[in-house]
């Protein structure tokens, strides 16, 4: 099976054919990428492009390597030690990885929401504040203006404006994902990652976190890992599907879900494995 | 078989009669059987709930046992320190600069250098202990690799093993010296001394227990943190040592409560003058060090021997005082981060 299956699995050629038959700039673009946890090779040779101010979902199994992925965007696998890279991840078209960057400057331009909601024991505002702060911003009008901009855009603002000095602790799940989606947006990033943002959010909050997502991509560029196929259809405009570590198929997100070119892609969409 | 349930059928021969036909009787009614199956597991229960309620109360007493055994040192204290407050008045002991027990003239009883002397010490033993331990802390916690961390840990506790004799020994041969050469001193022996070595003291505890709580700190914090472009400095400042503060009070509150309760160390290393200190070059004698000197020459008996016991209850009071404080502060930041 594997031997077939790398016969039609995407080639880069053919994403970037489709990158230029849409228009789409580049934003993120990984050139054979290979990434090892010990002697485990967990992604293999992957070629993605994912294209600026659109939302590119990531699906898959477990364990095919998506989180893993999205992680390597930026470089949070880093902590993690034992671990090797080959190839190369682009950022309009510099190599994050090569070592003039500086690991801290490109997490400021590449904000990351997690998969639990990840607030910090302080205050609301504090947690908005906290980029501003570390980034050099003292400045306190600023500071509150540009918490309240990032509040509004994460669309917790008329909730949370009468108790900016409580523990953000207090607040609901759907609520601390969503603080911290502003505490993302604050530092005003490029490119915001989620990784499978709403696993531990209830339903309604849910939507509120979906429909947040595609409005960012307006000023983003916005890239999701979901485990929920649905979710993907709903909120993204270009999709990956990951299998073992490989990339699959790759195309606009109607597409794979309406006639998928490949056999794993419609199988696990439609529900047959995963 | 066959036997037993022919004699049964002549005693009951319906029962023996539904036996042959189903194969299967029950010579109690079925509501009987309940019955039993359920008064065997109500003894079972009970049988439990007695467990239970005798595991309770053998934490219980044991829980008592600790509370009994402090209030036991609280009252020996204060019975075997009262009658030395029949010749001296309690203002002299908690405001005056001399102690002089054995002056024959007009023996002095008052305890304000000494507890000046202990905070002087102990003050000082913190100023170095803080920043190194937290340092040091942060160091394993955060930069070192795991196996430097591995070897390291071990070997800083192992250092709060150290006996403090050979501590103060230390103290005497080595620190003595470099003092007085540095200071120009006649001797090493002095507060500045006494300081060092506390310092070394408490290292560990606060070294221990706050490398403790840095590393229990949800790392999802640390990579919130990063993530928003955060250097590894910035994240350890504003993000991992606020949210490890309980731990890292409560490793300075121990360390400090070492550095006051510690006697032999700083009997051997401070020199033992019954001064009033102006700086840290000053020889000083401790609350501590004046009762392990004093107690074993004292007779029986006597005011001086009573008040020796007195200024044990200062001692306790202090240390008492410091572990509420301590606690007070430690549930402040806990409510705060909750």
């Amino acid at each position: 099976m594997d031997g077939n299956l790398r016969d039609i699995k995407i080639s880069s050629e053919q994403i970037k054919g489709l990158m230029r038959k849409k228009f789409e700039i580049p934003k993120i673009e990984t050139k054979n990428l290979n990434f090892y946890y010990g002697r485990n090779h967990v992604l293999k040779n992957i070629n993605l492009i994912c294209p600026a101010n659109k939302v590119t979902a990531i699906i898959g199994p477990s364990g095919c390597g998506k989180s893993t992925f999205i992680r390597l965007l930026n470089r949070m696998n880093d902590l993690i030690p034992a671990t090797r890279l080959e190839g190369q991840v682009m950022i309009d078209g510099e190599d994050i990885y090569s070592r003039e960057i500086d690991v801290v400057d490109l997490r400021r331009r590449v904000g990351m929401v997690f998969q639990k909601p990840n607030p910090f024991p302080k205050s609301i505002f504090d947690n908005v504040a906290y980029g501003l702060r570390i980034n050099g911003h003292k400045n306190k009008a600023e500071i509150a203006e540009r918490v309240e901009k990032s509040l509004k855009e994460a669309a917790l603002w008329d909730e949370v404006k009468d108790r900016l000095k409580d523990n953000a602790l207090s607040l609901s799940g759907g609520q601390q994902q969503r603080l911290c989606i502003a505490r993302a947006l604050a530092v005003e990033p490029e490119i915001i990652l989620f990784d499978e943002p709403c696993s531990a959010i209830d339903p309604i909050a849910t939507a509120k976190i979906e429909e947040l997502i595609v409005r960012l991509k307006e000023n983003y560029t916005v890239v999701i890992v979901t485990h929920n196929m649905q979710q993907a259809a709903r909120v993204s405009d270009y999709t990956a599907f990951l299998w073992l570590g490989q990339l699959i198929e790759f195309d606009r997100t109607e597409k794979i879900f309406t006639n998928p070119a490949n056999k794993l892609t419609e199988d696990y969409i439609t529900g047959r494995f995963g | 078989m066959k036997r037993i349930l022919n004699k049964f059928a002549v005693s009951n021969p319906v029962a023996a009669e539904e036996i042959r036909g189903r194969g299967s009787f029950n010579p109690l009614p079925f509501d009987l059987r309940a019955i039993m199956i359920i008064n065997r597991s109500q003894k079972k229960k009970s049988w439990r709930r007695w467990k239970e309620e005798l595991i309770r109360l053998f934490f219980l007493f044991h829980g008592l046992l600790a509370i009994f055994i402090l209030m036991g040192i609280f009252v020996f204290l204060i019975i075997s320190s009262v009658p030395a407050f029949k010749e001296i008045s309690l203002k002299e002991f908690l405001t005056s600069k001399t102690w002089d027990p054995t002056s024959p003239e007009k023996p002095q009883y008052g305890l304000v250098s000494m507890i000046f002397s202990t905070f002087m010490v102990t003050f000082g033993a913190l100023l170095i202990a803080i920043p190194i331990g937290l340092g040091v802390a942060a160091y394993l916690s955060d930069v070192a690799h795991w196996r430097v961390r591995e070897i390291v840990k071990p070997i800083v506790e192992i250092l709060a093993g150290i006996p403090s004799v050979a501590v103060g020994f230390l103290g005497i041969v080595l620190f003595g010296p470099i003092i007085a050469k540095i200071f120009n001193t006649s001797s090493g022996l002095n507060a500045a001394n006494g300081s060092f070595l506390l310092a070394i003291m408490a290292l560990p505890t606060i070294i221990s227990i706050s490398e403790d709580s840095l590393n229990s700190i949800p790392h999802s914090y640390v990579e919130a943190s990063l993530a928003l472009g955060a250097s590894r400095w910035q994240t350890l400042i504003r993000v991992k040592i606020p949210a490890a503060l309980s731990g890292i009070t409560a490793s300075i509150m121990l360390g400090l409560g070492r550095a006051i309760g510690e006697t032999m160390t700083v009997l051997m290393a401070t020199g033992n003058a019954r001064n009033f200190p102006h700086g840290f070059l000053d020889s000083i004698r401790t609350l501590t060090a004046n009762i392990a000197i004093e107690l074993g020459e004292v007779p029986y008996h006597t005011t001086h021997y009573y008040a020796l016991f007195a200024i044990g209850l200062v001692l306790f009071i202090i240390s008492f005082v410091v572990n509420l404080i301590a606690d007070i502060l430690l549930s402040k930041y806990q409510q705060r981060e909750l």
